[in-house]
């Protein structure tokens, strides 16, 4: 199915809006051209100096054309936006809804600063597909048969010469344009995508351009983004200028072919003269039915390509499906890999080369393992971000794809070396892991978490914001309230992925002190690159390139010595 | 001075074009009304006067002219004001993005990246279609009713009260309904960019939803605030519609009003059928400008709004901790990198927030300096500091004798290799990342640095090695390779000075070992400022400072101050694991 019968569909709950407001538009435009070919006629009329009585109908339709065009005009605006809203909103939901299920893995393997602009910017372009695309020219094929039908009934020649010069301004000119316009309109809409993603890249690592002395560099890169931008929309702007221009003079040329098949006929007394003026200001009156259209043409092109976007970002199979049947979390707290191997892409490397290691109910292990040794793809195992391509993941005896994530996730704590904060605040963080914890609930896991003299330091307390990814706060900071969090949660396995790698030495240990008495009797998997915290742990495991190195169990006495003490 | 008035000033070249697209409108506007004029002179000379095609023939024929005139009077018009938009978002965006520079990570760190990239993009195209399309229709407005009401003076006199009543209470009508309208797309402009700020969030921290099971029910929340912003939106149309109510009343009214006003006075016979046609013809095009304004209103008023947005970043004066002090800078560079920071206090937020205090120091050429202290002591303000990311609120610093404030910045800048906490890893290949660091560097100078970061293995490893692509922010890199890219990059650059801002908090131990050795190479030779949470590094150090609340409380030789009773003393005992 294409982009523009998929968008079709979507919009499908809303067919009665649009019925109601092609009705509307119609009585609208309707009103304009009985209005002026009502007022031709009064004065054509009044030209023959007869009785008032004569010409009081036509004062009244005047009069009635007048009313009907503005009240119409303001119903028909009102419930056409009206129902761009109601899809707006249910773009937004569905697009959410639909990528839900796949993330984290789909998001992952694109370009954020590239994702924000397809996502914000394409739905805001859909938002106008039924007021700009869908509309326009339903009302306008209603117009023209109307005009058509009165021109017709004076001589067929009229209506062929309208319906011909509508066609030329409401069909041929708007293909004409789109033609004209696809490349720029391509090339637009991919520079805009890159200047946002080159900009994004900027401004986030500026510290690192300008430290390097890269700022000319980069503004070298964005000026030349920004002269395609220019370019391509002068290249529209002239397609659309020619398009405004011409809509025009085929609206003027209308008038003007039917006064000259009009005038012989007048001539020949076929016509009478009363009705001169009025058809060929008909016909003009007429065309503004069709002017949109082109607008509408151009429209639907972005539209179709926003839609294209939008459903390719979304057109995957999610990696992580629910089981059909699924079975309840059992009150047993192991966990197991079993010969687990894992690749992020077909054509990358193995992460995880058959790994297999247990840890028993109430155990803490600890796994450690350079950068890069695929640690935290354990925990993406685990929780079911991914799945294995071959070998199992068991939690509580059983293979973590027969639970339903929801409740999977639900008994599993993480905190992790680059937990993410939200735009809100610290409150809004908290509750995330326990939406209806009291503020002594907090109190307490921010105490555990070493998060106290932070708060105090607050004048808004847990009210206070903590800005785009918590970046308002430090990387240290961000950890305690991941750790705060992870003491909310409550959650019977817990993970701490470097958890603690960003703070500093003191802070560290009087954490790691406070938290003993949370983590004792759960299922514990620490991972690490450092000896820090991995001292109460009953076994240590070795993780190098994917594979479980000591798979022997070690005491950690003996990893003292192993582990390069600074 | 007005926003409006500002932008219009901004560029001469951007204002000749506009005034230039204003006149061919004009002129296609004038050739409109000759239209009317000749049309009604037609249908007179055949419906009253009973002339056959043949005796109007000619008129006929300077009606086909004048269309086809107007046709390419209105095309050039639309390309000339696009040309003027152009001129004008060039010469913005340019200044934006060096106002940006010129803030630097300090400022743009506050901000929300999404809004300062909305701003810097869908911001400045607001500007678009204000330009090439707002303002010439707010010109036309003006002077297309005078010379439609100056042309009616002429062929009659009566109607001209018509035209001069509802007019000006139309427009009246408009500048009440617009200023709410202003007002009220203000809000809708934040409410936009709070929401797609919001949308991004949720997006980007979908993982962290999904751990915590709240995933499924944010598409709740996002269909709150959509609606919220649905209902903002209808607030300001509905005046937008009561705009365009008042416009087509006022056009419709005056049309009929006309109408059968001149329609009576032809009855009585006190008016020639030709002008009475041409009067009715002309009316319309008295309010046509006053509706495309309106219709343009939108884009003025979120064109207006984002000019606003863009003024708020170019006006952000660079105060004294972030411009340079003076503007007596040099080229010339000190010979010798002694530096000294000579109590130095930094406040942010007009002295709200003391970051360093009494900061001395002193930093011998070729020394390796290590600063210790809990976070928030104010080590990365020093790091700063020494990048000119800031300037102090008082007192100075000395590199080799000269102030520092009299270097130029980036004169400066190319002497510092530094490594920041967060390294930023840009689009781009491994390869195009590490040149960041050096022009053009050459295959063996990359290979040598990422063996000294000890990273070319894992580089080597990649599918396409060193031109493998990285996502944004090095996506599938983890947080230690991150900081070895950059520890390479750092190494490219090979500068005199390097700053190491918590290089090793995420490598471990072996990986930190293995750096520790690679800088003893490079240490030596370069005066270091290392900043260490960690403390593995600040062993090797020449001098350890510890430091409190924005001031050095410690200082000696790592040896000597873990002989002493120190505060660095109880940092080594937590760091060993309290094992002391």
């Amino acid at each position: 199915m294409n982009a523009t019968a998929r968008l079709w569909k979507l919009m499908l709950p809303f067919r009665w809006w649009i019925a109601l407001a092609v009705l509307l538009s119609f009585g609208t435009l309707g009103a304009g051209v009985g209005l002026m070919a009502m007022s031709a006629y009064l004065i054509s009329k009044a030209a023959l100096a007869p009785q008032f009585a004569d010409i009081a109908v036509i004062v009244t339709a005047v009069r009635f054309f007048a009313i009907a065009r503005a009240a119409l005009r303001y119903a028909e605006r009102y419930v056409s936006h009206l129902a761009t809203f109601r899809i707006l909103t249910r773009l937004r939901v569905w697009f959410y809804v639909t990528i839900e299920p796949l993330a984290p893995a789909r998001l992952q393997q694109l370009h954020s600063g590239d994702l924000f602009t397809r996502i914000s910017a394409d739905i805001e372009t859909l938002e106008n597909f039924y007021v700009r695309v869908v509309v326009p020219p339903l009302a306008a094929a209603l117009v023209a048969a109307l005009a058509s039908v009165i021109l017709g009934a004076f001589d067929v020649r009229f209506a062929f010469a309208l319906i011909l010069f509508l066609i030329l301004t409401g069909i041929v000119l708007p293909l004409l344009t789109q033609r004209l316009s696809r490349t720029p309109t391509e090339h637009l809409i991919r520079t805009r995508a890159e200047l946002n993603a080159v900009l994004t890249d900027e401004i986030q690592g500026i510290a690192d351009v300008i430290a390097f002395g890269q700022a000319e560099n980069f503004r070298a890169r964005t000026r030349r983004l920004n002269d395609e931008l220019d370019r391509a929309q002068l290249q529209l702007a002239n397609a659309r200028g020619m398009a405004n221009a011409l809509a025009v003079l085929f609206a003027a040329l209308a008038g003007l072919t039917i006064l000259l098949l009009a005038i012989p006929l007048v001539s020949d007394g076929q016509i009478d003269g009363v009705f001169l003026a009025l058809l060929p200001l008909t016909a003009i009156a007429s065309f503004e039915a069709v002017q949109p259209l082109g607008a509408a043409f151009q429209h639907r092109e972005a539209s179709r390509a926003a839609a294209e976007r939008l459903f390719e970002l979304i057109d995957a199979p999610p990696l992580v499906q629910e089981p059909a049947q699924f079975i309840e979390m059992p009150h047993n707290y192991s966990i197991e890999f079993r010969g687990v191997s894992f690749r992020y892409a077909p054509d990358e490397e193995l992460v995880l080369d058959d790994v297999s290691f247990k840890i028993r109910e109430g155990e803490r292990i600890a796994i450690v393992g350079a950068s890069g040794a695929g640690k935290s793809t354990l925990v993406n195992l685990l929780v079911r971000f991914w799945d294995a391509q071959a070998g199992q993941v068991c939690v509580g005896g059983n293979d973590v794809r027969a639970y339903r994530t929801e409740d999977l996730r639900k008994h599993i704590g993480v905190a992790s070396q680059h937990p993410y904060l939200f735009n809100g605040t610290l409150r809004d963080n908290l509750l995330l892991a326990k939406g209806d914890a009291t503020d002594q609930a907090l109190d307490a896991a921010c105490h555990v978490a070493q998060l106290g003299e932070l708060l105090a330091s607050l004048p808004l307390g847990y009210d206070t914001l903590v800005g785009e990814n918590g970046l308002k706060l430090s990387g240290g900071e961000r950890q305690r309230i991941a750790i705060a969090r992870l003491l909310l949660k409550n959650a019977p396995f817990v993970i701490l992925d470097e958890a603690t790698a960003n703070l500093d030495a003191l802070t560290e240990q009087k954490l790691l002190n406070s938290l003993e008495s949370f983590l004792r009797g759960r299922t514990v998997l620490i991972i690490s690159h450092r000896r820090a915290g991995i001292q109460n742990a009953g076994r240590v495991l070795t993780l190098e390139r994917g594979q479980i190195k000591v798979s022997a169990e070690q005491r950690v006495s003996d990893m003292r010595s192993a582990i390069s003490v600074a | 001075m007005s926003i409006e008035r500002r932008l219009l000033a901004e560029n001469l070249r951007a204002r000749k074009l506009l005034y230039g697209a204003v006149a061919l409108s004009f002129l296609a506007t004038a050739l409109w009304l000759a239209f009317a004029w000749l049309f009604s002179a037609v249908v007179n000379r055949v419906f009253i006067l009973h002339q056959t095609l043949d005796q109007v023939a000619v008129l006929c024929a300077l009606i086909f002219g004048l269309i086809v005139v107007r046709f390419a009077l209105m095309w050039g018009s639309d390309v000339i004001a696009q040309h003027s938009a152009n001129a004008l978002k060039r010469n913005l965006r340019e200044r934006l993005d060096a106002k940006l520079f010129a803030l630097g990570p300090l400022y743009t760190r506050g901000e929300r990246t999404g809004e300062l990239v909305r701003t810097a993009t869908a911001g400045i195209e607001a500007l678009d279609e204000y330009i090439s399309q707002f303002q010439p229709a707010r010109i036309l407005a003006v002077i297309v009713p005078a010379l439609v009401l100056f042309v009616i003076l002429f062929l009659d006199i009566w109607t001209l009260p018509i035209l001069l009543f509802t007019g000006p209470i139309l427009v009246l009508l408009l500048a009440l309904i617009g200023k709410r309208t202003q007002d009220l797309t203000a809000r809708r402009f934040l409410e936009m960019s709070w929401m797609s700020a919001h949308f991004m969030d949720m997006l980007q921290g979908l993982a962290t939803l999904k751990l915590f099971g709240r995933s499924k029910e944010q598409a709740q929340t996002i269909e709150t605030i959509s609606e919220q912003y649905g209902n903002t939106t209808m607030d300001i149309l509905r005046t937008a519609f009561q705009t365009s109510l008042v416009l087509e009343w006022g056009a419709t009214a005056a049309t009929a009003l006309v109408a059968i006003a001149v329609s009576a006075r032809l009855m009585t016979g006190l008016m020639p059928f030709e002008t009475a046609l041409t009067v009715l013809l002309l009316t319309p095009e008295f309010f046509l400008p006053l509706r495309q304004l309106a219709i343009k209103y939108h884009a003025g008023t979120a064109g207006k709004d984002a000019a606003a947005r863009v003024y708020t970043i170019l006006d952000v004066p660079l105060t004294a901790t972030l411009a340079p002090q003076t503007n007596v800078t040099r080229a010339l560079l000190p010979t010798r990198l002694d530096i000294f920071f000579d109590d130095v206090q930094v406040a942010f937020d007009n002295g709200e927030r003391i970051a360093l205090d009494g900061f001395t120091l002193k930093l011998a050429d070729k020394q390796t300096v290590a600063l210790v202290g809990k976070t928030g002591a104010g080590k990365t303000t020093v790091a700063n500091l020494l990048l000119r990311f800031v300037e102090p609120t008082r007192g100075k610093i000395i590199v080799g004798g000269i102030p520092l404030h009299e270097i130029d910045a980036d004169t400066w800048r190319a002497q510092i290799a530094y490594v920041s906490q967060q390294p930023h890893l840009f689009a781009g290949t491994v390869a195009e990342n590490l040149a960041l660091a050096k022009p053009d560097p050459t295959r063996a100078e990359m290979i040598e640095a990422a063996r000294a970061a000890h990273i070319h293995d894992f580089i080597a490893g990649l599918p396409h090695g060193y031109d493998t692509p990285l996502g944004e922010r090095g996506a599938r890199l983890s947080g230690g390779q991150r900081q070895r890219l950059a520890l390479a990059r750092a190494f490219l650059k090979n500068a005199p000075l390097l700053i190491l801002d918590e290089v090793t908090s995420h490598l471990d131990a072996a990986n930190e070992e293995q750096i520790r050795a690679a800088l003893a190479q490079l240490l030596p030779n370069r005066t270091t400022l290392i900043i260490a949470h960690r403390l593995a590094l600040a062993q090797d150090a020449d001098v350890v400072a510890v430091m409190e609340n924005g001031r050095v409380i410690e200082k000696g030789s790592p040896r000597a101050l873990l002989e002493a009773d120190s505060k660095y003393g109880a940092f080594v005992a937590a760091y060993q694991g309290g094992a002391r």
